[in-house]
């Protein structure tokens, strides 16, 4: 833990020395996310509710994603680049040390201006909460962190399932992305609204509704309270992630000199 | 004339390269028109009365979107010549027997449309076999379907246009990502990337139509669908030509003033 501070720290000095950039980078993240939650106000300015929803349970839900997928890929980053350390042999290097190659994956990228989309996601869930999305108890509350911290994991394991890929293609598939990115952009709702056939492909192929639809319906009060430990449920998810990177790594022959 | 020409060929037969990554984005881009078309569809239940264009226009649109994207995204930023400016290589275009502008304008256009070449067949197919209301389906005559070509063509003027302004710019900023990042953000919010224009509330939509991001993909992908009145596109396409002419102008300027102050050093 303590070698995993002094990383944070060199990245956090690496970012800091190039500060416009990184202002704009976290003008970038504050700009996207401000234009998907704009589509939701236009909307529902125009419709008043969505499936029940008002405005401010649907920021509630878009936040809690939010936060999640910042946590997770400002401290997952260096599984998201996992190619980069694949193509130019860094790998090598990392199998060679004494130390977890989780770990050091880990400590290879750290993406502090991504940590601004979790800023981003705690704002505006202190919007919804001014607003009056929800009537809290304290077991709401482990709910809401649940859905953040298992969130951030069920991020993770997707970015693991995308590097572990990487051992066998040497590239990253873009296709995964559709998972990552498009799960962040599109849990401004919650997944119930698009349907039943992607309500059910998020929770039992990718868990993502197991932290976004299922506990939310425990938060508003529309389902019944052990709704709200399924968060806990979609860790089971990181075990065939884990099982893939083992796999990934003992395919793992080296790609240069 | 037919320096650019030939120029913009050889962009676009190099661009016509790059078909596995076509074949990535597509998924991506099936994926995304699907959740946008589902969402849309929630609403369209839930409300119809409130609906401001019919569902079926609405699934052109997003299909037609989807399929045209790298023509019009704003974030398909070419940093090569962004680079060539900051680093100076741009000296070694100026060797060349032509003007720098209109050498960058056949660049973007072949850029632009190569990818969009790729791209665009695939989505059209797999969104044509949709069911109606939520598939591509064209409710247009032969006539509007010309007019929805054209204002497509004008579109990528106007979306290179702005582009090649904000290239230019670079001549005079240390750093034009400020500007970029504003830009990416204007556009998707005022262009109709986050909602249709026809879903912005009041004022703001005024605003957007007659900013230059409303002469985007707004105008030819309503024009498809059939969302834009005959009579109504004539002003509309009007204003496609007053933008393109305006950001042409204002980027041919600012490059001229700009190579005039630039110094290159070394060899």
């Amino acid at each position: 833990m303590k070698l995993y501070i002094h990383f944070l720290s060199i990245h956090l000095r690496g970012a800091m020395t190039y500060r416009l950039s990184f202002c704009l980078s976290c003008l970038g993240y504050l700009l996207t996310t401000m234009n998907v939650f704009f589509g939701v106000v236009f909307l529902l300015d125009r419709f008043q509710s969505i499936g029940g929803y008002t405005l401010p349970q649907l920021a509630l839900c878009f936040s809690a994603v939010l936060s999640a997928s910042g946590l997770a890929e400002c401290f997952g980053r260096g599984f998201d680049v996992f190619d980069r350390l694949l193509s130019d042999a860094r790998f090598d290097r990392i199998m060679v040390r004494p130390r977890s190659l989780v770990f050091q994956v880990l400590c290879q990228e750290i993406k502090p201006a991504v940590f601004f989309r979790f800023v981003n996601g705690v704002i505006l869930l202190v919007w919804a909460m001014g607003a009056g999305a929800v009537a809290w108890t304290p077991w709401k509350w482990v709910t809401l962190a649940l859905m953040v911290l298992c969130g951030a994991l069920v991020f993770f394991g997707m970015y693991l399932i995308n590097a572990a890929v990487c051992f066998f293609t040497l590239e990253h598939v873009e296709v995964l992305n559709i998972f990552t990115d498009g799960a962040r952009e599109y849990s401004k709702y919650p997944f119930g609204v698009y349907g039943k056939g992607v309500l059910y492909i998020l929770t039992f192929l990718v868990p993502l509704a197991l932290v976004q639809h299922w506990p939310l319906q425990y938060l508003l009060d529309r389902g019944p309270a052990w709704y709200g430990a399924l968060p806990l449920a979609a860790l089971a998810f990181l075990a065939p992630c884990a099982l893939l990177w083992r796999l990934g790594v003992g395919h793992y022959c080296s790609t240069g000199s | 004339m037919r320096k650019y020409i030939s120029f913009f060929r050889m962009r676009l037969m190099a661009g016509l390269q790059y078909r596995a990554a076509a074949l990535a984005g597509l998924s991506t881009q099936l994926v995304w028109g699907a959740m946008e078309v589902l969402l849309y569809r929630a609403f369209w239940l839930e409300h119809p009365e409130r609906f401001p264009m019919g569902m079926e226009a609405l699934a052109a649109y997003i299909w037609l979107q989807q399929a045209f994207l790298t023509l019009f995204s704003l974030w398909s930023w070419e940093f090569e010549l962004i680079n060539s400016v900051k680093t100076g290589d741009v000296a070694y275009e100026l060797t060349r027997p032509a003007d720098l502008y209109g050498m960058w304008m056949a660049r973007s256009l072949a850029v632009r449309l190569s990818r969009a070449l790729l791209r665009m067949v695939p989505v059209i197919l797999a969104a044509v076999c949709i069911p109606a209301p939520y598939g591509l389906r064209l409710h247009t005559g032969p006539a509007v379907f010309l007019l929805f070509l054209l204002s497509a063509l004008l579109m990528l003027v106007v979306v290179c246009a702005y582009t090649l302004l904000i290239y230019a710019l670079t001549f005079h900023l240390t750093d034009p990502n400020g500007i970029m990042v504003l830009s990416v953000a204007a556009a998707d919010l005022l262009g109709g990337g986050v909602v249709p224009l026809p879903f912005l509330p009041d004022g703001l939509r005024q605003i957007a139509s007659l900013s230059p991001f409303g002469s985007m993909q707004n105008v030819p992908l309503r024009i498809f669908s059939g969302d834009i009145p005959l009579p109504e596109i004539p002003a509309v396409m009007g204003l496609q030509v007053f933008w393109s002419a305006v950001l042409i102008l204002a980027g041919y300027l600012l490059t001229r003033s700009g190579l005039r102050r630039t110094v290159i050093a070394g060899g």
